[in-house]
């Protein structure tokens, strides 16, 4: 199975992105999609844009790593990953993630791996522009634990 | 020895990317970063709470007591906060 990676700064078309996984296939019987959106608040606070900064060749290569990782526990017969940088603002699109498999569950729980690792594993770091002032998004603890419990269920 | 930076570490220390000679006795990422930290108040304020601090070595991640005999790459970086 190919996986295809994007990093880029430009908006994507999710449907796009389904339909082109899909097109001319009948061995795939699930699609799981999850595409990540710039909220336009904040800890309470409303945001004027993120901008994600990345280390490119590191993420890539480290993408690689987690769709492997998902791979070699669940029957995907694609994926497709996008993540985008730069400035995004509220109600843009940030990351899409599709997973296709011939039954829901490896779909399903490969996205949302997928996600987890995405989250915590990918490196990239986002900073947020509030009332004219830039800070950097700090990591949240929930989404450490998110990541955890799949080297959890691996060990049961 | 090409190191790396990035968000606020990068900000801290004013530059994205420097190459370096290792002193001798720097064996680990932990040394690495000791080794930084007292190269000046830029990298003393950027180091300040090695635990608040991720490296990869090569692209890949690491923790702070992987060796870096061989590396050509060592990046330095916050928690990450994508997707």
């Amino acid at each position: 199975m190919q996986a295809n990676i994007a990093l880029q700064r430009e908006p994507f078309d999710a449907a796009a992105e389904v339909a082109a996984l899909t097109r001319g296939r009948t061995d795939i019987g699930a699609v799981v999609t999850f595409t990540g959106i710039c909220r336009g608040e904040e800890n309470g606070a409303p945001i004027t844009a993120l901008t994600l900064e990345h280390y490119p060749e590191m993420a890539q290569a480290e993408i690689a790593r987690q769709v492997e990782a998902a791979q070699g526990r669940w029957a995907l017969l694609g994926v497709r990953i996008i993540h985008r940088f730069g400035r995004i603002t509220p109600g843009e699109e940030i990351v899409l993630v599709v997973t296709a498999s011939s039954h829901r569950h490896d779909a399903f729980a490969a996205a949302e791996f997928l996600m987890d690792y995405l989250k915590t594993r990918a490196p990239f770091w986002k900073e947020v522009e509030q009332e004219g002032r830039r800070s950097w998004v700090a990591a949240k603890e929930s989404d450490e634990s998110a990541a955890a419990r799949w080297v959890a269920r691996a060990a049961e | 020895m090409k190191l790396l930076y990035f968000a606020w570490l990068r900000e801290r220390i004013g530059k994205n990317a420097e190459e370096i000679e290792l002193p001798s006795g720097v064996a680990t990422v932990a040394d690495l970063v000791a080794f930084l930290a007292s190269r000046g108040e830029e990298y003393a304020h950027a180091f300040q709470n090695p635990g608040a601090v991720r490296a990869a070595i090569d692209r890949a991640h690491v923790k702070a007591d992987a060796p870096i005999a061989g590396a050509h790459e060592i990046a330095f970086f916050p928690p990450m906060t994508g997707g």
